[in-house]
């Protein structure tokens, strides 16, 4: 047993009111560069949809992730060799389009235009090029609340085995949204096919990041990824990633997306697994059992031997108590209401959802759909949303434990309809939801209040172990005399010049004439 | 022997590019590692990269093992091998036309699209346009070698290949002998040149990604976990 942590989330769906708040805070800290204007760390796309990049999940077209090839744990996109054999053009590589040409608008425009019969109007502008765009054909999140056509929309790949044109009509159709960001998996694809090695998971907190001074731009880590959450920088020629907000979490704050979350679906929070059980887990053999699979690599945080060998290894005691108190654990293991996204992809991603309930409150209201035991709160199969899609997403299509977790969070609902409007609690849904009432109670906790201090429960990194002298750190950072953060700025350098950070406008505009 | 260009450019010349090759992807790796890269352009146009890219860089592989081993390997070892001075050219002859027409092929095309292609240009740094010019230029000029080579094969006498190596491997022993080759035709020390000044432009250059071709990928695990502590 190798006991190592990692910094992991949960996102609750249920919750998930699509307001892009997490997105923009990310994109204003981290993404708000040249280079990478088209990248988004943190996405949230409406589902069914095809995502971003366009398709991303589907990995006959990307190949990414991992695949057993004769019994054997290898890249989707093929092995080492063949990687060197692709490197002078990856063929798996997304192109920009496949994410959407970046654009601003040329709002000078709207203040400088010339006296003029109609209203000026400011126009898109391509990020890359400067040059005016005519039409805009794709956007980072064209699909949002169902945009676009149902037609395109539903070759999004878990779509895969559900009647198509039953959820088409305007009667059944359904609607949830999907929060992505990095997964920082257990097994990443991306750190794997990254041929420089450049890009690393850090043993104390699992985060996976890239060495930008290590990176070459051999760009297998882009199409390895099957998330598709690693992103070329075309003005550096760097990847870059999600980074977990770790200069963050290392001191104790959630990740920016996590903290800013309006709806209050993120939860952060520590998780103990045996390192030494990566391999033969993400071999499992059956794509369906891979999600029981990654139940069985955490170590509970409890167990007298799982905190003498974390002890062992050297993992503080501030982790061990986090691990404990992790709302990561409860709902993964305890409770068995959080997912995997694609377990299939083997990565072991570590990224869990919280599957969304979706009732139908009027037609229920109207004694049209069948209903539990207490007459208002519906059954897991009368949901909006099939079952069998959220499977696809979250448990590589097996419906069991998706239908069990939803059962648990109606059956929390109903004890607490009980409660709190018959005054009498009513235990019996929750005896068939196969939770105790103790649970119940802290369920409802968790994802209905879901204080600060319950989702987040993040134990302070330790520099003390990194450097001799911590106190005589501070100043090392940030504005320095030695050049550790700039690509040099004098007029005439032996290196490639820095250029401007942001791309201007090419059409000058004329001032607008002033009145005689 | 009276100094002159040709001594200049052929004694004093190579030992300039070699120094200003070595120090400077020195100084550039350790001083801005930031800026090491192969600067791939993939992701603003995909098209045709399969096609050209790997024309490309075959190419100029095939080129530069092959002027290795044909030139700065020791003339002895290809004679022990059995095989003869005509062979020899002959070989280099057909090596140079196909690698060499795989650079200036590629190279071409992915020199338009970086001209025309509005996206790549707007990516494009004025050395990436240069180097890729020089590099398909320097081809071109090694193509124009061949007819000469044909005529020396054909006319049985490989005088010119062994003098251009034998000055190679002078150069490189540090007893330059510019004089070897003063006699040569134009084209080839027009190809020597260009040649050279590759490696004078190289630490400037997205070039240096060369240095870091990944094989030691080859041999190493899969996933790579850093700590804290020991750094």
């Amino acid at each position: 047993m190798k006991v190592r942590a990692q910094f992991a989330f949960v996102f609750n769906l249920d919750k998930c009111i699509g307001c892009h708040t997490c997105s923009v805070t990310c994109k204003n800290v981290w993404t708000n560069r040249k280079g990478v204007e088209y990248a988004w760390f943190n996405n949230v796309e409406s589902k069914p949809g095809i995502g971003y990049p366009k398709n991303w999940a589907d990995q006959n077209q990307w190949k990414g992730g991992w695949e057993l090839k004769g019994g054997k744990l290898e890249l989707k996109s093929g092995d080492r060799k063949s990687k060197l054999l692709n490197i002078f053009a990856n063929p798996d590589m997304p192109e920009i389009d496949d994410y959407y040409e970046p654009f601003t608008y040329n709002y000078a425009h709207l203040q400088n235009a010339p006296l003029l019969e109609a209203t000026p109007t400011a126009r898109p502008q391509s990020q890359i090029t400067g040059e005016t765009m005519e039409k805009i054909h794709w956007g980072p999140n064209w699909e949002d609340d169902l945009a676009g056509e149902y037609s395109k929309r539903s070759m999004d790949v878990d779509m895969d085995g559900i009647q198509k044109e039953m959820y088409s009509q305007f009667e059944n159709t359904f609607h949830m949204y999907l929060p992505r960001i990095c997964n920082h998996c257990l097994n990443p694809a991306c750190v794997a096919a990254c041929p420089s090695g450049s890009i690393y998971k850090r043993e104390e907190d699992g985060i996976v990041l890239v060495d930008q001074d290590k990176c070459r731009g051999w760009r297998m880590c882009i199409s390895s990824c099957p998330y598709k959450k690693v992103f070329y920088n075309w003005e550096s020629g760097k990847a870059e990633k999600c980074i977990g907000c770790y200069p963050r979490v290392e001191s104790g704050m959630p990740t920016v997306c996590s903290e800013s979350c309006v709806g209050r679906i993120r939860y952060n929070g520590i998780m103990l697994y045996d390192a030494d059980k990566i391999e033969t887990l993400a071999s499992t053999q059956n794509e369906q059992d891979l999600y029981e699979a990654q139940c069985n690599i955490f170590l509970d945080p409890n167990d007298p031997a799982v905190i003498a060998a974390a002890r062992a290894e050297g993992i503080n005691e501030d982790w061990i108590i986090a691990a404990q108190k992790s709302p990561i654990y409860k709902m993964a293991i305890d409770w068995k209401i959080a997912f995997p996204m694609h377990p299939e992809f083997r990565t072991l991603p570590m990224v869990w959802y919280v599957p969304p309930l979706s009732p139908v409150q009027s037609q229920i209201d109207q004694g049209n759909l069948p209903v539990g035991p207490d007459g208002a709160i519906p059954l897991a199969g009368t949901m909006r949303t099939p079952i069998q899609y959220l499977a696809n997403l979250l448990t590589a299509g097996k419906t069991a434990p998706v239908e069990s977790a939803l059962n648990r969070l109606i059956a929390m609902r109903s004890y607490q309809r009980s409660v709190h409007v018959e005054g009498i609690a009513d235990t019996r849904a929750l005896d068939k939801a196969g939770i105790t009432e103790d649970q119940a109670k802290e369920m409802y906790r968790y994802l209905a209040i879901a204080n600060y201090e319950d989702r987040f429960v993040i134990p302070t990194g330790h520099e003390e172990v990194r450097l001799e002298d911590f106190y005589a750190f501070q100043g090392q950072n940030g504005f320095t005399f030695g050049n550790d953060s700039s690509a040099g700025i004098s007029k005439t350098s032996l290196f490639p010049e820095r250029r401007k950070e942001t791309v201007e406008v090419c059409v000058i505009q004329p001032l607008a004439k002033m009145k005689p | 022997m009276n100094f002159d260009l040709h001594t200049f450019l052929y004694g004093v010349f190579p030992y300039i590019a070699t120094v200003v090759f070595l120090l400077g992807s020195w100084i550039r790796f350790d001083h801005e590692q930031y800026t090491w890269k192969s600067d791939s352009s993939q992701l603003l146009s995909k098209q045709n990269m399969r096609l050209m890219s790997n024309l490309f860089h075959v190419g100029i592989l095939g080129i530069f093992f092959g002027h290795i081993a044909g030139m700065v390997f020791p003339h002895g070892l290809w004679v022990g091998l059995g095989i003869s001075d005509i062979a020899h050219q002959w070989i280099a002859i057909l090596a140079g036309l196909v690698f060499g027409g795989a650079v200036v092929a590629g190279g071409a095309m992915l020199w338009h699209r970086r001209m025309f292609n509005p996206r790549v240009r707007a990516a494009s740094r004025w050395m990436d346009i240069n180097i890729l010019g020089w590099l398909v230029i320097t081809a071109c000029f090694g193509l124009l070698t061949i007819p000469f080579s044909i005529g020396h094969a054909v006319g049985g006498n490989a005088t010119t290949m062994l003098v251009l190596g034998e000055w190679i491997r002078s150069i490189l022993i540090l007893q330059p002998e510019p004089e070897l080759i003063r006699n040569v035709d134009t084209v080839y020390k027009v190809h020597v040149f260009f040649g050279m000044s590759v490696f004078l432009f190289f630490p400037f250059t997205r070039l240096v990604h060369v240095w870091s071709a990944p094989i030691p990928y080859l041999f190493r695990a899969y996933q790579i976990v850093r700590t804290k502590r020991g750094l």
